[in-house]
């Protein structure tokens, strides 16, 4: 049972409810910055002449997760990406590869912690919704289960065709993510990236880390196989060259 | 006997280039720790990594290689003839690791937190492989320095504990440190779309660490002449010109792969036309590894101690140009920034630099680095 967010960006009126809302719930200091940041987990802008949300996509299977050394980063039984400060050493690797560039940090403190939306965590734990979804008075961003919001995506492409660009992103990039966009301008022009491969990109450290324990031990067996043969060689050559030094008489005797 | 260690320390250009430097590094130190990353640094949310992990990590890792490549020459292919060069080069691997450790001290958020990887795991994450493969070559590496300096104290027993994990200890360290190499590879597999073609491969793992041999070995050519210049040696050209001939080698594989992976990508046609990233991978690629290796193929030039020397210049350059554009210049324009590291960025880059040599200088002076000095030593201490 994973919970998801559908943002339908024809609907949106660019209140900016979902971003004070955001503001308030996890209170972040304002003001609200035309982009996210540490302290704007959430942002509302007009781009291509549409209004859009820039948030955390809650990966299935998430990038930030699989990259944080110390489990910083955890995917909840829920389906939010939720973010432990305490933990946190501040490697930034997060940032780095996180294919929606989400994680933020904060660069003016001595002390800096990762910011990011978290999706209401502790409110859905509450059995509320995220505060963006419940303040939202056009319906452009409903929270649901994402099964359900993903077939009801489909349903508003199916019976509005020439409203929406027939896909629902998020269904399928970067192997899935909880926040889904519904638009009429490819969204590409609202800042999501499109040239994201259909499956995690974890599993593309995890091929090779995967390997490792193989390559440690194979590669500890031919060392120490080297390192002996060479080794015995030269006692071998050492014992001829004795052996030819010795005279010639002793073999007789 | 103690003369020559009283004796106060010359001041020329460099000393005092050094101490200005270093200086330099103590008030940028302070500034970072006590006003954080965004007062000393040009990262940014769109930009979060920079020259600290692009120079100060990534090259010191893959010039600090020498030492695995000679360890594994001499104690496990038992090629005894590189001997000589032993000690020095396992002082840079050494020196190398403890600066790229000093280098992620001021580049982590929250330092103080480092022994956090100890407990809490995560072993999906190359950035955990990472961090445990410093901690570990960076103990490898002060284990098998430690004869060294329990030579000078002349003490024998445990210097003889340490002699009976020796080989243990070598084998540990080269898995150790090609691991390491490697992973810092891996740490840039998880951005396909972000990484500029001209570099973004799933052999990173295998570049990174093909380019920190040969880059290890040309560092090894060039701190036997500085430090035969700085110490009044002769050039070891019998050491070197074999060397030289295994630069060729890991060189060669090196660009090959290169070369294969960027056709079979069909990067290489990004080429065709080209603008800032083309500019500086055929400036990497040009002058760090063909050029460089068509001269190695001349036997002459591999023997020359004015070429050599330069040749391997030209090596290090280009292994250091690879990992800033693969850091910096192969992420900006998925960025969308261009980023240029502040002055106080370059002076902890520099000061780190500089340290180094400091510390290989003053190890060189009190600790028997160059074991063919000590009959002359032994000579004048007697006279």
């Amino acid at each position: 049972m994973s919970a998801g967010l559908l943002f339908d960006a024809t609907k949106c009126i660019g209140c900016g409810g979902c971003t004070a809302a955001c503001k308030e719930e996890h209170e972040l200091p304002l003001p609200i910055e035309d982009r996210t940041t540490a302290a704007t987990w959430t942002t509302v802008q007009k781009r291509a002449g549409v209004w859009t949300r820039t948030m955390c996509m809650h990966c299935l299977t998430p990038t930030c997760v699989s990259v944080c050394p110390v489990g910083a980063m955890q995917k909840t039984a829920r389906g939010a990406v939720v973010y432990d400060a305490e933990k946190c050493i501040g490697c930034r690797y997060c940032m780095m590869a996180c294919p929606f560039g989400i994680p933020k940090y904060q660069w003016d403190r001595p002390v800096p912690i990762v910011g990011k939306c978290v999706m209401c965590a502790e409110r859905l734990a509450d059995g509320k919704q995220p505060a963006c979804a419940t303040v939202c008075p056009t319906g452009a961003t409903t929270f649901g289960e994402r099964d359900t919001l993903l077939a009801d995506a489909r349903e508003r492409i199916r019976q509005s065709p020439q409203r929406y660009v027939p896909h629902v992103y998020g269904s399928d990039e970067a192997g899935g993510t909880a926040v889904m966009y519904l638009s009429s301008v490819p969204f590409a022009k609202l800042g999501l990236p499109e040239n994201l491969p259909r499956q995690p990109l974890s599993l593309l450290t995890w091929q090779v880390l995967g390997k490792i324990p193989d390559y440690a031990m194979m590669a500890g067996a031919f060392l120490y196989g080297i390192h002996w043969l060479t080794r015995r060689r030269m006692q071998l050559a050492a014992e001829a060259n004795a052996r030819a030094a010795r005279p010639a008489g002793r073999a007789g005797a | 006997m103690t003369t020559r260690t009283l004796r106060a320390p010359r001041l020329g250009f460099w000393e005092v280039f050094g101490a200005v430097v270093l200086v330099a590094f103590a008030v940028v130190a302070f500034l970072r720790f006590s006003r954080g990353l965004g007062a000393v640094t040009h990262l940014s949310d769109q930009f979060p990594w920079g020259v600290w992990i692009g120079f100060d990590v990534l090259c010191g890792v893959g010039l600090a290689a020498g030492a695995f490549t000679i360890m594994a020459i001499v104690h496990i292919f038992h090629i005894e003839r590189f001997e000589p060069i032993l000690r020095p080069t396992l002082l840079t691997g050494l020196l190398g690791y403890l600066l790229v450790i000093a280098g992620l001290l001021f580049d982590l958020g929250q330092p103080w937190r480092i022994w956090h990887a100890l407990v809490f795991w995560n072993p999906h994450s190359v950035m955990f492989e990472v961090a445990w493969c410093v901690m570990l070559y960076t103990t490898v590496l002060v284990l098998e320095f430690l004869p060294i300096v329990f030579e000078r104290l002349r003490l024998e027993r445990p210097r003889r504990v340490l002699r009976a994990i020796g080989t243990p200890l070598v084998i540990a360290g080269v898995l150790l440190s090609t691991l390491h190499q490697s992973s810092l590879g891996t740490l840039y597999l998880i951005v396909p779309t972000k990484l500029y073609p001209l570099w973004y491969s799933p052999m990173l793992p295998f570049l990174f660490v093909m380019s920190a041999v040969a880059a290890g070995l040309a560092m090894v050519v060039l701190e036997s002449t500085l430090s035969g210049r700085a110490f009044g040696r002769h050039l070891e050209m019998d050491i070197l010109e074999p060397l030289a001939r295994g630069l060729v080698v890991a060189l060669g594989l090196y660009g090959l792969l290169r070369a294969l992976l960027l056709h079979r990508t069909g990067a290489w046609l990004l080429l065709l036309h080209p603008g800032y990233e083309e500019r500086m991978f055929l400036l990497e690629y040009g002058i760090g590894v063909v050029v460089p290796w068509c001269l190695l193929l001349v036997p002459a030039i591999r023997r020359s101690k004015q070429w050599l020397p330069l040749i391997s210049l030209f090596v290090v350059m280009g292994f250091l140009l690879n990992r800033l554009n693969v850091s910096v210049t192969g992420m900006e324009r998925a960025a969308g920034v261009r980023y240029i590291p502040s002055a106080m960025e370059f002076t902890v880059s520099v000061g780190l630099v500089a340290l180094g040599f400091v510390l290989f200088a003053l190890a060189a002076r009190y600790l028997p680095i160059f074991p063919d000095e000590a009959p002359a030593r032994a000579a004048a201490d007697g006279g």
